[in-house]
């Protein structure tokens, strides 16, 4: 079971032991360990008669609402709020409480980047739509190399992975998944590119020179050599589509005189889960909103040890009355370097935490999608799933 | 349950023998941590539901056990049934905030840039 009396807050829960834990049998599930310390903690602020509002620190809200990063170690990681865990608290669904506490914020946005925070939701959901963006939104990628020449010193397998790997700028939104056991790519499911490059000496070269940009002509291979070949009404369906390679300079080979590759690619639309290839994001993360209190002031030196401790602009020294005091100015910044546990005379009137509920997400795209089309697509792949089981469950109810 | 012989099914209900249908083993295929966990947390928010775990059967398997026990004699496919509306509910209101945050951005944007 998780002790939760960490030393600083030690004198504020006074009478704890005394209110003793009252842990419920019948609490089937995982979190029935947490069930304890619960009633343990409610015990025990009832004890106090909640005093100084301490509910924040050390009480059952916290353990609610903030991920503590102690010593050695971090406490109420799990999500524990469901019906039944804590006496006093409702904590069955409420789709109105939920819309009225959500919210998301926007950072800042721009062709490949997103930053935004997500608030009001639990882990479960938010990393339920990371997963997504890594593995579950599709994109376009070349799936098969028809290898017509290849006289370079790149292998064909190799060639053909990685030209696999080359983002095509293409919006997977307007084909269909090719289905299995089709030998032919028709025009909704496949798009053909095609690589034809043949190295050359330059005949205009300095007799010299030994730089291989002036002796050859075409001798790296880029994906900006990679030329779309329309398939049935492709050409009339795409007008304006420019379907090409989101990087113009990928290098993709290399070249020597009289060395050729000339391949013909069918890319199709497909998920990350299949292969990394069709991943449409570089990075899909998040993290937790740092919170940090000071318990008690912190003057004079031992302000200017704190500062040191945390990333540049987390703790910010204001002088009051020709003293130096400490003030946590944006938390945000934080890396979490747990520096301060390297100092005694500190550590315990720190509080390191995080807002359990407040997601701070990063999305990097590769460039196929803007970065928020991506998020949108991510939450309609969920609800896509969640689709599929009650449709399937009115059909069998039917039968 | 009625699974059509020539097409793989997508979810079957496992149910122990000398049981009621209130403790229910869902097997969801092709699913895992994604659907899996979120939800499980909306049927755990079910005060109805006495217990609700999944396990993934073995890394090489793309199914998923989903296990749900109720109180008081209630179906444990209501509950499911539910938890998958509510996830819908759920979804759909972070699509339209997440889409408004982001319009929202875009015109803060064009007024700075005029």
């Amino acid at each position: 079971m998780v002790k939760t009396k960490p030393v600083p807050y030690a004198s504020a829960v006074k009478g704890e032991e005394k209110a003793g834990a009252v842990s419920r049998d019948g609490e089937a599930g995982p979190c029935s360990g947490a069930c304890a310390v619960a009633s343990t903690l409610v015990a025990a602020s009832r004890a106090r008669g909640g005093e100084r509002g301490m509910a924040a620190r050390g009480g059952v809200e916290e353990m609610r609402s903030r991920v503590v990063l102690g010593e050695f170690g971090v406490r109420n990681v799990h999500t524990t709020d469901f019906p039944g865990n804590y006496p006093g608290y409702d904590d069955a669904w409420d789709q109105a409480e939920f819309e009225k506490n959500f919210r998301v914020d926007v950072i800042r946005m721009d062709e490949s980047t997103l930053e935004f925070d997500m608030v009001g939701i639990d882990a479960a959901i938010a990393n339920a739509f990371r997963r997504i963006l890594l593995a579950e939104v599709p994109t376009m990628a070349v799936e098969k190399v028809f290898v017509y020449n290849n006289t370079s010193i790149v292998q064909d397998e190799i060639l053909a992975h990685r030209l696999g790997l080359v983002p095509i700028r293409a919006d997977p939104r307007l084909f269909e998944y090719k289905n299995q056991g089709d030998e032919e790519g028709t025009e909704i499911d496949t798009l053909q590119f095609q690589l034809k490059i043949k190295c050359s000496r330059n005949p205009c070269a300095v007799k010299e020179s030994s730089d291989p940009n002036e002796l050859y002509i075409n001798h790296r291979v880029y994906s900006k050599h990679i030329t779309w070949v329309p398939l049935g009404n492709q050409a009339d369906l795409f007008p304006d589509a420019d379907l090409r390679p989101v990087h113009d300079d990928i290098l993709i080979a290399q070249l020597r005189p009289g060395q050729e590759i000339d391949v013909l690619m069918h890319c199709v639309k497909g998920i990350g889960k299949d292969h990394a290839k069709f991943s449409p994001v570089a990075t899909a993360s998040y993290r937790l909103l740092p919170d940090i209190t000071l318990l008690q002031p912190i003057e004079g030196e031992a302000a200017e040890t704190l500062k040191k401790c945390f990333s540049p602009g987390v703790i910010e020294i204001q002088n009051i009355k020709g003293k130096k005091v400490a003030r946590v100015a944006n938390a945000r910044m934080d890396t979490f370097s747990r520096e301060i546990f390297r100092h005694d005379d500190l550590k315990n009137f720190v509080r390191l935490a995080r807002v359990r509920d407040h997601y701070i997400f990063s999305v990097e795209s590769t460039g196929v999608l803007p970065p928020d089309v991506l998020v949108s697509e991510a939450i309609k792949v969920l609800i896509g799933k969640c689709r599929r089981f009650l449709d399937e469950l009115d059909s069998n109810h039917m039968d | 349950m009625a699974e059509g012989a020539e097409r793989k099914p997508l979810l079957e209900m496992v149910q122990a023998d000398g049981t009621d249908g209130n403790c229910v083993t869902f097997v969801l295929h092709d699913e895992d941590h994604t659907l899996g966990n979120s939800l499980r947390y909306m049927i755990m928010k079910n005060s109805e539901v006495e217990f609700c775990g999944y396990s993934i059967t073995h890394p090489s398997e793309s199914k998923i056990n989903f296990r749900i026990q109720t109180r008081g004699g209630l179906l444990a496919i209501e509950p499911f049934r539910r938890g998958l509306t509510e996830l819908v509910d759920v979804c759909q209101h972070v699509l339209s905030k997440f889409e408004a945050s982001i319009k929202e951005y875009r015109a803060q944007r064009e007024e700075e840039m005029d």
